[in-house]
């Protein structure tokens, strides 16, 4: 790559440093000198530990991203969110009931949502955020579930709500309330596991387990394979 | 985005396409699989491991990484530390806030043990909140235990350990219904009926899946669950040194509070060790698909305290890491990919390998093509291979991989690459610890009241794990760990903590002259470098 020995000037909390261009802001934070602490979790976009907020150079607007997967740019300035005090229920998801009255018992505050689509712009999974607190208003839990499922919960769509909605606490009580109430149950589940607690399996499995190596091996190279 | 030297090299996937739709690869027989690995996995390669000087599995060969890290000191002042200043004082203490170790929490915390789970990050940075392909279960008609039975141990190399894998195919149904409950929405039919594909290895397709966000929604879900039931979880703040007690048991543990710098004491009658794998050692300067955290430190806290560890020469490079864009370099391609059709390709369009071999085999052939047979693809860190996924749009229908495998897709649309309309560049890279501290059917290891599950652990998955037995791995033992600690914890009396095992372990490195470095690393150590 042509680009690959330009440097680039960037400002972490307002001091400035020289990083290699290209990379993403968590390496660059590194080659700058930083062993994270927080801000760093899974370095690849699914856990949500890095959201940063920037602004570039030309710009009065602030920008939000993860830091494992925002490439840093030129005159870039920035810092990590790394932990927000943000508000969380407490439930016991088997005694509740997949209903408007739940979401709202929970997290009241959703229905002050200004509908200003801050969260939806912001949102580093691209999800359509406002959409989905919309929905959990109307209690629909089905669609606020399948519509949050790629959260990966960075906290990002909270830091800038001016209704102060945790998005994805919303969210994932709508997933949990769908997944255990409404979901329909796996038939094919219950049965299998009523046999193996009836043992049906246990005779066949103790055999395997004490089958010599060679026999195993001639069984699992003559196994048929599902097309 | 593409250089325009790739992209013309992608005409040439594009002109074999319709061809490779119609070809099945052949597979390979046991002698060529043998012979493709004693030639071009890590594994087998010489210099890439040494024996290890001292501790339980003194004279056993591991890669050096690994070595230097078993060899090295504790952190910690051993004589100036206080041991009688209890910070927490529990029945069960978990070391590891992903999968396992939660799971395991709420296990125990069910059965009316006081838990603290202690952890790195934050509870729910790990390994388990990345995996994306999806968890195995025999819950099929056409399946049984058995069957899967005999794919795990065929992956293994047949020398997983006959109880813990039998253990694991028998919990399996019962940790999908358990996840199932706590409302995880695995992908499913409008009758219930659990989706299922292929993953590498498998005879019948077992592999559940919640699109390609498993781990995290298995992951989010526990972590949800774990604080709904109160269990108390300490963040920032790993593991360094397990306490025994007088007797020879484990008693619990030094925490390290990452933020103020202070040491904890925990007393605990039952610790759990779920610290999960050790990626980030970065075994034979290979990238690696894992979290920041998964620095092996359980192994070292074990194996000073004298447990015994199995099969940690065999690591697994997941065969498909992507090799292009070089900002994510590294990061993992899920199986999924080539379960759903995908066929690995050369610089001249032609397959080389059957795309679900298992995954050692696979990694071996993308470095054979590489290195030998010189037609890998250039990329700025070296050679790639292609993986064809727009066969997937035109296999399963066209949005097929925006609906299932959204992360990936995501992933690359960042960089500017459409991969349901264009190959991807991929090469194996470092995943997997397949082996790991030494335990039996009820998740013991061998030191009396030190119970460890998950990926720290070893035995279940012999020498080569297959996918989706990971996920399932760390449910069905945290599980029993979790269980069986809690119980055991009601009859454990205690004597008084000590670090006389740290003390002559670190007697033992200066005899043979080691002991330079200190360990658990913790973090690793990135400043001033661009990391893999
Ligand atoms: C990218 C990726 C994709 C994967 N895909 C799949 C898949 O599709 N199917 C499958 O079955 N498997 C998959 N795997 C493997 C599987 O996800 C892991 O093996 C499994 O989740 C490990 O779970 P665990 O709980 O043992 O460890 P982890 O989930 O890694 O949790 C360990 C935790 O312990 C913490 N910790 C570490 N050291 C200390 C310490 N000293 N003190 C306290 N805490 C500590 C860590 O920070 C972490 O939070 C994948 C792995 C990766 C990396
Ligand atoms: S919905 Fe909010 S918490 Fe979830 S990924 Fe988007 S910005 Fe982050
Ligand atoms: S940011 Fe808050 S108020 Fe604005 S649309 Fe989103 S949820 Fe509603
Ligand atoms: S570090 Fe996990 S999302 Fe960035």
């Amino acid at each position: 790559m042509a680009a690959e020995n330009k440097m680039v000037s960037i400002y972490i909390m307002g001091k400035q440093y020289e990083v290699p261009y290209g990379v993403t802001i968590m390496k660059a934070m590194e080659y700058a000198g930083y062993r994270f602490i927080r801000g760093c979790g899974c370095r690849g976009g699914f856990c949500g530990a890095c959201g940063t907020v920037y602004r570039k150079p030309d710009s009065f607007r602030l920008k939000v991203g993860l830091a494992c997967a925002t490439m840093v740019e030129d005159g870039m300035h920035l810092t990590q969110i790394p932990f927000y005090p943000a508000n969380r229920a407490s439930y016991k998801l088997e005694e509740l009931s997949p209903s408007l009255g739940t979401l709202l018992q929970h997290y009241p505050e959703v229905t002050r949502c200004l509908g200003c689509n801050q969260c939806t712009r912001i949102c580093p999974q691209e999800l359509s955020v406002m959409d989905y607190i919309a929905a959990a208003q109307r209690g629909d839990i089905e669609k606020t579930a399948h519509q949050s499922f790629d959260c990966i919960m960075c906290g990002l769509c909270a830091s800038r709500c001016p209704a102060e909605i945790v998005q994805y606490n919303v969210g994932i009580l709508a997933r949990r309330l769908y997944g255990r109430h409404i979901a329909p149950r796996a038939a094919h589940l219950a049965e299998r596991v009523g046999e193996i607690k009836a043992g049906k399996f246990n005779d066949e499995l103790s055999r395997l387990m004490q089958m010599s190596k060679e026999e195993l091996q001639r069984r699992y190279e003559a196994r048929d394979i599902e097309q | 985005m593409y250089t325009a030297e790739m992209l013309s090299l992608i005409e040439t996937v594009e002109r074999t396409r319709e061809k490779r739709l119609k070809e099945a690869f052949p597979r390979l027989s046991a002698a060529e699989k043998t012979n493709i690995l004693q030639s071009y996995h890590p594994d087998h390669m010489k210099d890439s491991m040494r024996p290890v000087k001292v501790g339980p599995n003194a004279g056993e060969k591991m890669p050096h990484e690994l070595v230097d890290v078993l060899e090295s000191r504790s952190m910690i002042d051993v004589d100036g530390l206080a041991l009688e200043n209890i910070d927490y004082d529990v029945d069960v203490l978990v070391i590891g806030g992903g999968g396992a170790g939660t799971a395991a929490a709420l296990l125990a915390a069910e059965r009316g043990a006081t838990v603290l789970l202690a952890t790195k990050l934050r509870h729910g940075d790990a390994n388990t909140m990345m995996a994306e392909g999806g968890i195995q279960a025999a819950t099929k008609e056409n399946d049984s235990p058995a069957i899967h039975y005999l794919d795990t141990m065929g992956g293994g190399g047949f020398q997983n350990i006959p109880q813990l894998v039998n253990a694991l195919v028998q919990d399996a149904p019962i940790c999908i219904q358990w996840l199932e409950r706590l409302g995880c929405m695995f992908s499913k039919d409008p009758d219930g009926t659990l989706n299922t594909i292929h993953g590498g290895g498998t005879s019948r397709k077992r592999m559940h899946f919640a699109h390609d966000y498993t781990g995290a929604e298995i992951m989010r879900t526990l972590r949800d669950e774990a604080r709904n039931r109160g269990i108390k979880v300490v963040e920032f703040s790993p593991a360094v040194e397990l306490i025994k007690d007088d007797q020879g048991q484990c008693a619990g543990a030094v925490l390290y509070n990452l933020e103020t710098e202070q040491y904890l004491i925990v007393r605990a009658k039952t610790v759990i060790i779920a610290t999960g794998g050790s990626g980030r050692l970065h075994i034979n300067d290979s990238p690696t698909t894992n979290h920041y955290g998964a620095t092996a430190d359980g192994l070292v806290m074990a194996y000073r305290a004298g447990a015994k560890l199995i099969y940690l020469d065999a690591t697994q490079f997941h065969p498909t890491g992507v090799a292009f864009p070089e900002q994510i370099v590294g990061q993992l391609v899920t199986e999924k990919v080539r379960g759903l059709g995908a066929q690995l390709v050369n610089i001249d369009g032609e397959q080389f390998i059957y795309p679900l071999e298992t995954r050692d085999v696979v990694s071996s052939a993308i470095f054979r093509e590489c290195r030998e047979r010189q037609k890998g693809i250039p990329v700025p860190s070296g050679y790639g291979v292609w993986l064809d996924s727009p066969m997937i749009e035109m296999l399963h229908g066209k949005g097929t991989i925006e609906k299932e495998l959204p992360a990936m897709f995501r992933q690359f649309m960042r960089f500017g690459i459409n991969m349901a309309e264009k190959p991807i560049l991929v090469y194996p890279t470092l995943h997997y610890q397949n082996g790991g501290i030494l335990i039996n059917e009820d998740a013991e290891s061998e030191i009396p009241n030190l119970y460890v599950a998950g990926e720290a652990s070893g035995g279940v998955h012999g020498r080569n794990r297959l996918m989706g037995n990971s996920l399932l791995d760390i449910i069905v033992f945290g599980r029993r760990a979790g269980k069986n600690a809690a119980e055991k914890a009601k009859t454990v009396k205690l004597g008084k903590l000590t670090l006389e095992h740290t003390k002559s372990f670190n007697k033992e490195l200066e005899q043979q002259g080691l002991g330079q470095r200190v360990a658990p690393i913790l973090l690793p150590d990135y400043r001033g470098k661009i990391s893999k």
